[in-house]
């Protein structure tokens, strides 16, 4: 279960070195994102699409909002 | 979840981080928006002040307007020196016009400008979605980059 933060908390681990992932479609993540941040969208995460991603780093993700 | 034991979910999600005016990337990361246009320097003024101290600074800016907030900078009315008496000792708080409509700084200008021009309005508020003052645009400057 993912630990609920808020923009406060977001930057703190931004600064720690979190690792931040876009979970909606690519035609969402196009236009506008935040720094840093990789698209994997949400359909598509498994073992083998979030294997980008470093195991010993925080990792932190989003959608549009939270509806 | 998946391997991984340190996850966390930005509740609040981009249009927060966008609303916020933070850095972003992306295609459209350069588009105009009213955050990208506004000013900071508008008279702010506390609802205790009295009505002839705002407007001598109104009239000292270049706003035809201030704006009355809380110590935290939330926006809690809008003071237009047309309506205000050089000669009142009144607080403000008894003369303002009381939640103004503000936007997200990620709000295009066009859109903003529309809306502006919709109510006839000639000033933007700008505030985060918790309603902290950022600053104010001119539907002039808006229309310009729209």
């Amino acid at each position: 279960m993912a630990t609920r933060i808020w923009l406060e908390q977001l930057e703190e681990l931004i600064e720690r070195g979190a690792q931040v992932v876009e979970v909606l479609g690519p035609d969402d993540y196009a236009p506008v994102h935040l720094p840093g941040a990789i698209n994997l969208p949400l359909r598509q995460l498994d073992r083998q699409s979030t294997a980008v991603l470093d195991h010993s780093r925080p990792v932190v993700v989003y959608c549009w909002d939270s509806l | 979840m998946l391997g991984f034991a340190d996850v966390y979910d930005y509740v609040p999600g981009k249009v927060d981080w966008l609303a916020h005016n933070l850095e972003v990337e992306g295609d459209d990361a350069e588009a105009t928006t009213v955050g990208g246009l506004m000013r900071d320097d508008v008279v702010r003024c506390a609802p205790t002040d009295h009505v002839a101290g705002v407007l001598g600074s109104i009239k000292a800016s270049p706003y035809p307007f201030a704006l009355m907030t809380s110590d935290g900078g939330t926006v809690l009315g809008r003071l237009p020196a047309s309506a205000l008496d050089a000669g009142s000792e009144e607080p403000v708080e008894d003369v303002a016009e009381p939640g103004p409509k503000t936007f997200r700084p990620h709000h295009s200008a066009e859109h903003v400008a529309k809306q502006l021009a919709d109510k006839n309005l000639r000033w933007a508020i700008v505030t985060t979605p918790e309603g902290r003052l950022l600053g104010v645009a001119s539907r002039e400057d808006l229309e310009r980059a729209s």
